[in-house]
Formats: C-alpha cells, sequence, structure tokens
C-alpha cells in the first residue's frame, strides 16, 4: 500500500477535489479519481518524500478560519495604504523571522500565510531552513511584527503539527 | 420565496459584488501607484484575493438561492489561496535574484545565506 499510495491522505484529498469539480455522482467520474489519486501522488513523491503529521485536525480547520478572518482584515489594511498613505511615509523594512517549526508542511504553511495576511509577504528562506525572509509593506515597527507572527501563527502551527 | 425577500437578496448580493470589484481595482491601481518593486507586490496578492472571492461568494450564494449547490466556487477559492503565495514567492525570488529588491537584505540569522543567493547544489 505504501508504495502505491505514497500519500494517502492527498490521494483521498485529490478524489474529494475532483468530485466537487465535476460537481455530479457518476461512475465515470469515480474511476478518472482513482487513477488521478494513483498517478499524482506517485509523481510528485520524489519532490516530498516525508508523510506530514497533523496531530490535530480541528485545530488546523480553526486555524483556517483564523486566517480567513486575517485576509479580510489584511484586505482593508493594504488598500488604505495603497488608496491614502502618501508614498513617502510608507516605511517598508525586511524582517527576519527565526522558525522554531521544523516540519517543512508546516513552514509552507506558515510561508503562504505571512503572504496573505496583513502587509506581509514570504520573499525567501533560509539555506538551510531555519529562517524566513519576510517583506512588510509599511511596518514602522519591525520587530514587533516579527513577534506577531511568531505568536500568532507560528506557535498555533507548533501545536498543530509537532 | 417572496419578491420583496427577492429584491433584498440581489441587492444585497450586488453589494458584495460592487464592494469586490472595488478591492480588485485597489490591488491593480497599487500596482501603479507603489514605488518599488517589492511594494507593488503586495497589492495583486492581498486586494485581489477579497476581489475574487468576493464575485465567488455570490456566484455560490445567487445559485443557492435557485435551491442549486455549486461547489467549484469553493474548489477556485481553495486553489487561489494555495496558488497566490506560491506566485508571490516566484516573484519575491526573481526580484532578490536580479538585485532589483534591495542591495541590504538582513542577516539569515542562521549562519547560511538565503536560499535565492546560496550558491548552487549546496546542501542544505
Amino acid at each position: 500500500m505504501r508504495r502505491v499510495f505514497p500519500h494517502p491522505y492527498l490521494s483521498l484529498t485529490l478524489v474529494v477535489l475532483w468530485f466537487l469539480l465535476v460537481n455530479q455522482w457518476k461512475l465515470g467520474s469515480l474511476v478518472m479519481a482513482i487513477i488521478l489519486a494513483t498517478i499524482i501522488p506517485l509523481l510528485t513523491s520524489a519532490w516530498w518524500p516525508d508523510r506530514p503529521r497533523v496531530k490535530r485536525p480541528f485545530a488546523l480547520a480553526a486555524y483556517a478560519l483564523l486566517v480567513l478572518w486575517d485576509v479580510i482584515v489584511a484586505n482593508f489594511q493594504v488598500a488604505r495604504i495603497v488608496l491614502f498613505m502618501p508614498r513617502a511615509k510608507i516605511q517598508s523594512a525586511w524582517i527576519t523571522v527565526p522558525l522554531d517549526l521544523k516540519s517543512p508542511e508546516a513552514i509552507s504553511l506558515l510561508a503562504g500565510t505571512i503572504t496573505m495576511t496583513p502587509g506581509t509577504l514570504t520573499a525567501d528562506t533560509s539555506a538551510c531552513g531555519r529562517a524566513l525572509l519576510v517583506h512588510a509593506l509599511h511596518a514602522p515597527d519591525p520587530d514587533a511584527v516579527r513577534d506577531d507572527i511568531k505568536a500568532r501563527y507560528e506557535s498555533r502551527l507548533q501545536r498543530i503539527f509537532e | 420565496m417572496t419578491p420583496v425577500l427577492d429584491t433584498a437578496l440581489d441587492l444585497a448580493l450586488s453589494a458584495v459584488l460592487v464592494g469586490g470589484g472595488i478591492f480588485a481595482l485597489v490591488g491593480s491601481y497599487g500596482l501603479l501607484r507603489l514605488p518599488r518593486p517589492m511594494q507593488r507586490l503586495h497589492a495583486p496578492t492581498k486586494a485581489t484575493t477579497i476581489g475574487v472571492g468576493a464575485a465567488l461568494l455570490v456566484s455560490a450564494l445567487d445559485l443557492l438561492s435557485q435551491s442549486q449547490i455549486s461547489w467549484q466556487e469553493l474548489l477556485i477559492t481553495l486553489f487561489l489561496l494555495l496558488t497566490a503565495p506560491v506566485s508571490a514567492l516566484f516573484l519575491a525570488k526573481t526580484l532578490i535574484l536580479r538585485g532589483e529588491a534591495d542591495a541590504n537584505l538582513p542577516d539569515t540569522g542562521t549562519g547560511k545565506p538565503w536560499a535565492t543567493l546560496a550558491p548552487e547544489h549546496s546542501d542544505p
């Protein structure tokens, strides 16, 4: 089983996604879904050798809701900066966020969260994967942004994945 | 549904649609207005998400009011949340590699360089 389905959760997700995509229940769709759920994980397993361990799936759902809310807030904040703040007053800053997270899946999720939420954007990781380079659109106090990212998102992800 | 409720729902949905459209416009306007390349990246990654999100929400709710359930809107939202950070990361890495982001990036604090600027094929 392990060799045919290297990522069972990914396979399951692909089946569900395919049915949502075709939007109807048919036997043909199920066959296609199973074909995709077998081929895609096999083809991509070279780049994803380990299985992610999600310790608290419900906390992950709560995290998704928190991020969704923050995305909405982020939109208002960025819109205000874009529309009303004089160009000279926009203080952009680079921020190094040292990581306590170790799981690659959790780090990817954190990087994605940073990009989608208030005025920050993940630009790079360090070569060893122990720090993220974050660009903030308007951050008069870069250290506060770093602490906020660590307290609001990283600590939650740590509880979910590690 | 009664005609009054129908009209009220239509008005509410239209308001969300127009609101989302304004955000999408602001995102594009940000591309024009913000002066530096890294700053310009911020506008489309965020303001556009809510623009598309609002359009999809209205589409799903409108179908729901005709007692049809459509899951594709949920999927588009999901794909958008997956792809927007990745494309933004690629653009940022390109800017860093071409030296258009900033000459003075902060230190990683780990003793290793940033991945984009690291010598090729170096093991992490």
